[in-house]
């Protein structure tokens, strides 16, 4: 008997395999390498920012400030490399800091004001998108030779499935962030935090200090996502990325995380992610499906999960 | 007996002032800002305008107070807003032009998205958040769907009317307002119904030791929001005589949730008032007018926003109001050692 | 055995901003004794629990362990120290597998990455000591509150406890696992651990306990060798009457005769109370006597419909019943004030005014809205008839003590017209003044003819007013007691008698 644990996972790997199938049977070309990279590399952002948006709801919380943190990332990465001609490996860890400290500003302001989550990083949202669009309303370009050769990095695997620069760097965050989530004392802080926050407390768990990091990484995160939205776009816009975070909560949730906290996989967020880009690649696929079955479809898988979810929660010995 | 006079006074008094300092702001920026005219049978000036663009928001704050004072939130208001609209223009579209019938299908729609909210929180104990996230997600996807993802613009000058008319000199979408205000009110306070609702958010544990049935009280505030969503919906799509399920209603939950907590209303649930939280609607429009008087860029908007939201909350926190009497403690104490 | 102290509390405060609830309280445990800590609810247990293990910080006083003063700030702190706990509703996280619970937060690393092949079978290997022999990959969730209880504490020991806490471990555990549980402890003092005990269950005081510590009322009773206190003694000591000084009854007014107003005919739940039969005559006072976890207050929600009885019949006023939820009871003529006020009987942030008329309001139905005239007459009326001291109705509850508090519900019942009122420990927490005001007013309401079901712990209380005593010990119902036959000394008789 399968382990209950695994099951929202086990299901959503399912899933993706189905819907895969169904596309592959379909269509001529859907069942190929080349698709399947594909799905990582338009995706690479969105895994990203996912991963991060998984820590936060596996400790039981929400970060709706994630598309936002996107838009702000790469409107200051367009302006300082554009306007101030700075050198985008001197900015990127310029932002990544700028933004890590956001997210930690909110972990603390959740922990020790005893707000929740979800108005917090909602103002948070505002502020970020309020700040983009300060720095600039308009969509900045980026013109720099670095940009172009990250364009052009990457291999080629066979069957003309092209791996760059943005894949890998999902695949290393990935990688990364299973390591952190399973196999560090922090990740278990995270898991037992979204578990039961009193028992955690009892149990000798810093709470500030694991809140604040959780927090924190998510925004990292979410700038890193920026960083990489930036590759696709070669811009910085202020209103880039509106939506993001609930795909990213979206993809979570159906990569079978509880989102009240607790239960999840971090392997599992990326295949939500994957089974979401699959939607859409079956619809641009068709041609004659129009683009919104795409947010009805993923409407409906996030309920189907929910209630699985519930399903589980109640079926639980007591 | 001061003591309580003053505290449910204090209640109205921070909200209340805090919009009347703004208005006095724009008074002082722009002498015209209180000047009203009345031709062509109707008023215009800067305070109508700020009434007019609030509709909506005021609108949804109403429902979402409700909904607050449980202590649930309805992320899915603005998806709403868009389905009622498409609704509305899809039937306009398809020829139909008895009013009554319009407007009765964008209310049924947004009847019907309640009743899946309320059922999810209620019934089926799903926090709210989440809950609602599932219609926020999809809710726009199935508003696209109805006029298959055309912005459809109509001409139907009833229909119009709810968005550009006006009624007694006031434009039509600020009598709508008035409308509900009188009907939710009614419904709440000429009722147990209010009542109920604080009872369930102040103590659900007590709540259920008297009897109360939270599942149902719970559907129902979720249902008048859906109601009050779909209202603004409709005037938002009659305002501009055409349906964009993209864009109608984007981010106003946001405004609405924002309107109910300037209001003083606390996210865990118990007291509300549906008149602050038209006050807090109020107050979100008047700032952004401020804004725009004041000659700082509209880009600011929402920065300032941002710093209005973490301030009202900062204030409502216990901690923080801790923090703030300790500093001022320690100033009594210094001003003391000085004296000495 | 070693009589070392291993901790020590001397002269403990602890004061909240409306009760005082340690008032320099002495506790000595020694390494290798199991010590059992013993009191009614409010008698400050927990508090003095929660003071040792850091999860309060005391306001005076002295905390010994080994010698040395110790300031835990919080629970991390008195593990690190040596102090553990484990509670009742075991403080571990469901999610995680057991090996994650017992080394969560020092799991073994191999280059700076948990090693979780060590961790699982360290895990293993530590739960062997405990005749625990299962899977430790699996999620805490999928074994019984039993086993994981014995986690709780093998966790605890691992972390080189000195003083091990069980608070009320022995709960919701059957015979079988009491014992395994006991031999656990017998072990561990075999070890030279401290264990402090915390139970209401007697007969596991006599079993495994060498000493007995008794708070009353925020307050130490005495410290006393399980061997030489007897039975009797021990109720006395936590009920607050010494055999010697026992109170006379006072005789009732033959109301018992009356009809019957409700009836319980084998009312019983699975877990919660053994089947039971009872009759409350009409203008009776049908008083509730028995230790804290005797039964009392489950049947109490079984009467009010909270929870939902397994078997038996309940007849109210001839006709048999049945409801589904508490308002339904409500609309047939009941009230139930619960004993945990906080939490289950005041909406703090609602005003006295809409307090009291809220069950008044759900006996009619929601769209019979009561006027504001009305509400604002009915309430300024149990003001003045109750003596509730606030200067204004509207005075959100939660600003009143204790006893006001009681009485607004109290009076929330009596505006609803009830027949049968049922109060759970209606003085409990509340001083002095307004206990005296409380007893004098259910007289009255019997005198009214209202019928009550009183559930307390203080016998002379019940003896003042009951009609007829109903004793409950581990939830089975052990005498019932009518006429010159209700005197505390009858009653302690019952509730000690094997």
């Amino acid at each position: 008997m399968l382990n209950p644990k695994f099951i929202p996972l086990a299901v959503t790997c399912v899933l993706f395999f189905v819907l895969f199938g169904i596309g592959s049977a379909q269509f001529e070309g859907f069942g190929s390498s080349r698709v399947f990279f594909n799905l990582l590399s338009d995706n690479a952002f969105l895994i990203i920012a996912a991963v991060g948006m998984t820590f936060v709801i596996l400790s039981g919380g929400i970060d709706l400030s994630v598309g936002a943190v996107i838009a702000l990332t790469g409107v200051v990465c367009s302006v300082l490399i554009s306007k101030y001609n700075m050198h985008p490996l001197v900015v990127f860890p310029i932002v990544l800091v700028g933004g890590t400290a956001f997210g930690a500003i909110m972990g603390a302001i959740i922990h020790y004001y005893k707000m929740q989550p979800f108005i917090v990083t909602l103002a948070g949202m505002f502020f970020a998108r309020g700040l983009a669009s300060v720095i600039s309303e308009e969509s900045i370009p980026i013109e720099h030779e670095f940009y172009n050769q990250v364009a052009e990095f990457g291999f080629m695997l066979p069957g003309d499935a092209w791996v760059g620069t943005s894949t890998l760097i999902a695949v290393a965050v990935l990688i990364a962030a299973i390591i952190v989530a399973h196999y560090t004392r922090f990740g278990g802080r995270v898991y037992a935090i979204g578990g039961d926050m009193n028992s955690a407390a009892l149990m000798g768990i810093p709470l500030a200090h694991t809140t604040i990091r959780i927090y924190a990484i998510s925004a990292f995160l979410a700038t890193l996502s920026g960083i990489v939205y930036s590759f696709y776009t070669f811009s910085g816009y202020s209103l880039a990325a509106v939506g993001v975070e609930l795909d990213a909560i979206a993809a979570v949730v159906i990569g079978g995380t509880l989102l009240t906290g607790g239960y999840g996989y971090m392997f599992g967020t990326l295949i939500g992610v994957l089974i979401m880009g699959v939607v859409q690649t079956y619809i641009s696929f068709d041609g004659t499906l129009s683009s919104w079955w795409t947010k009805i479809v993923i409407g409906l898988l996030l309920f189907c999960f929910i209630a699985l979810q519930q399903l589980l929660v109640r079926a639980r010995p007591k | 007996m001061n003591f309580t006079k003053n505290q449910n006074l204090r209640r109205y008094l921070w909200p209340c002032a805090g919009l009347l300092v703004l208005m006095l702001v724009n008074a002082i920026i722009a002498p015209e800002f209180f000047t009203i005219e009345f031709k062509d049978g109707r008023f215009y000036g800067s305070l109508i305008d700020v009434l007019n663009r609030a509709a909506p928001v005021a609108l949804l704050a109403i429902g979402m107070s409700l909904v607050i004072a449980t202590a649930g939130v309805d992320l899915s208001v603005g998806s709403i807003m868009a389905i009622a609209g498409a609704v509305s223009a899809y039937y306009i579209t398809k020829g139909v032009d008895n009013l009554a019938l319009i407007i009765g299908a964008g209310l049924i729609a947004g009847l019907i998205a309640g009743i899946v909210n309320g059922f999810l929180v209620g019934y089926m104990s799903i926090q709210p958040i989440v809950a609602t996230l599932i219609l926020m997600v999809g809710g726009r996807g199935i508003a696209q769907l109805i006029n298959e993802g055309q912005i459809v613009t109509f001409d139907h000058s009833g229909f119009a009317f709810l968005g550009t008319g006006s009624f007694l000199g006031l434009p039509f979408p600020v009598v709508l307002v008035i409308i509900t205000f009188a009907l939710v009110q009614l419904l709440t306070r000429r009722t147990a119904l209010g009542l109920y609702i604080e009872a369930v958010g102040a103590n659900p544990s007590a709540s259920h030791y008297m009897g109360l049935n939270a599942k149902a009280i719970k559907l129902s505030v979720y249902v008048v929001a859906g109601l009050c969503a779909a209202l603004a919906g409709m005037i938002a799509a009659a305002d501009i005589r055409g349906s964009d399920a993209n864009n109608a209603g984007l981010w106003l939950e946001l405004d609405a949730i924002l309107a109910v907590v300037i209001g003083g209303a606390s996210l865990m649930g118990g007291r509300f008032s549906i008149f602050l939280a038209v006050i807090g609607a109020l107050i979100i429009q008047t700032l952004t007018v401020t804004i725009i008087l004041s000659g700082i860029e509209p880009k600011f908007n929402l920065l300032i926003k941002a710093s209005a939201i973490i301030l009202v909350l900062l204030m409502q926190s216990p901690r923080f109001q801790q923090q703030l009497s300790q500093l001022n403690f320690f100033k009594k104490n210094n001003k003391e050692i000085n004296r000495a | 055995m070693n009589t070392n102290p291993v901790l020590q509390l001397k002269g403990i405060h602890k004061k909240f901003p409306s009760v005082h609830a340690l008032k320099g309280v002495d506790f000595t445990l020694r390494a290798g004794e199991i010590h059992a800590l013993l009191g009614e609810n409010g008698a400050g247990k927990s508090t003095l629990i929660k003071v040792m293990t850091g999860v309060y910080q005391r306001d005076g006083g002295d905390i010994l362990l080994d010698g040395k003063p110790i300031f835990p700030s919080n629970t991390g702190d008195a593990q690190a120290l040596g102090v553990s706990t484990v509670y009742q509703e075991v403080n571990l996280l469901p999610n995680l597998t057991v090996a994650q619970n017992i080394y969560l937060g020092r799991e073994p690393r191999r280059f700076g990455l948990i090693n979780w092949g060590k961790v699982n079978r360290d895990a293993a290997e530590l739960l062997k000591g405990y005749d625990l022999d299962i899977d430790v990959t699996q999620p805490l969730s999928s074994y019984s509150i039993a086993v994981q209880q014995l986690i709780a504490i093998a966790r605890g020991v691992d972390m080189s406890a000195k003083v091990l806490i069980l608070d009320e471990p022995t709960a919701s555990l059957d015979a079988d696992e009491v014992q395994s549980l006991f031999r656990i402890m017998r072990d561990l003092r075999s070890k030279g651990i401290g264990i402090v005990f915390v139970t209401h269950f007697l007969d596991q005081v006599y079993a495994v306990c060498d000493r007995i510590t008794i708070l009353r009322s925020a307050e130490l009773v005495g410290e006393f060798e399980a061997a030489t206190l007897s039975r009797p003694e021990l109720i006395g000591h936590m009920l607050g009457k010494e055999l010697a000084a026992l109170g006379e009854h006072k005789p009732q007014s033959s109301a018992s005769s009356s009809e019957p107003l409700v009836e319980l005919k084998a009312l019983g739940h699975n877990t919660n109370l053994s089947p039971l039969d009872l009759t409350v005559g009409k203008g009776e006072v049908v008083g509730l006597a028995g230790l804290l976890g005797s039964g009392r207050t489950e049947l109490c929600r079984l009467l009010f419909a909270i929870d939902k009885r397994n078997s038996g019949e309940l007849l109210f006023d001839g006709k048999p019943v049945n409801f589904s939820a508490p308002r339904e009871a409500i609309i047939a003529g009941m009230g139930l004030c619960p004993e945990d006020r906080k939490h289950d009987g005041i909406l703090g942030q609602l005003s006295i005014r809409e307090n009291m008329i809220l069950a008044r309001q759900i006996k009619q139905g929601w769209w019979k809205f009561i006027s504001r005239k009305e509400q604002e007459d009915i309430a300024n009326r149990y003001v003045k008839e109750l003596s509730i001291a606030t200067s204004d109705i509207e005075k959100p509850i939660e600003q009143l003590s204790g006893g006001n508090q009681q009485k607004v519900i109290l009076a929330r019942w009596l505006a609803a017209n009830p027949r049968l009122l049922i109060l759970d420990e209606p003085t409990r927490g509340i001083d002095i003044g307004a206990h005296a005001e409380i007893i004098r007013l259910i007289r009255k309401l019997c005198a009214d003819g209202l019928s009550l079901v009183v559930a307390s712990s203080e016998l002379e209380e019940l003896v003042a007013f009951s009609n007829k005593v109903v004793v409950l010990r581990d939830r089975k119902k052990v005498a019932e007691l009518q006429g010159d036959d209700i005197n505390p000394q009858r009653i302690m008789q019952a509730i000690a008698s094997n």
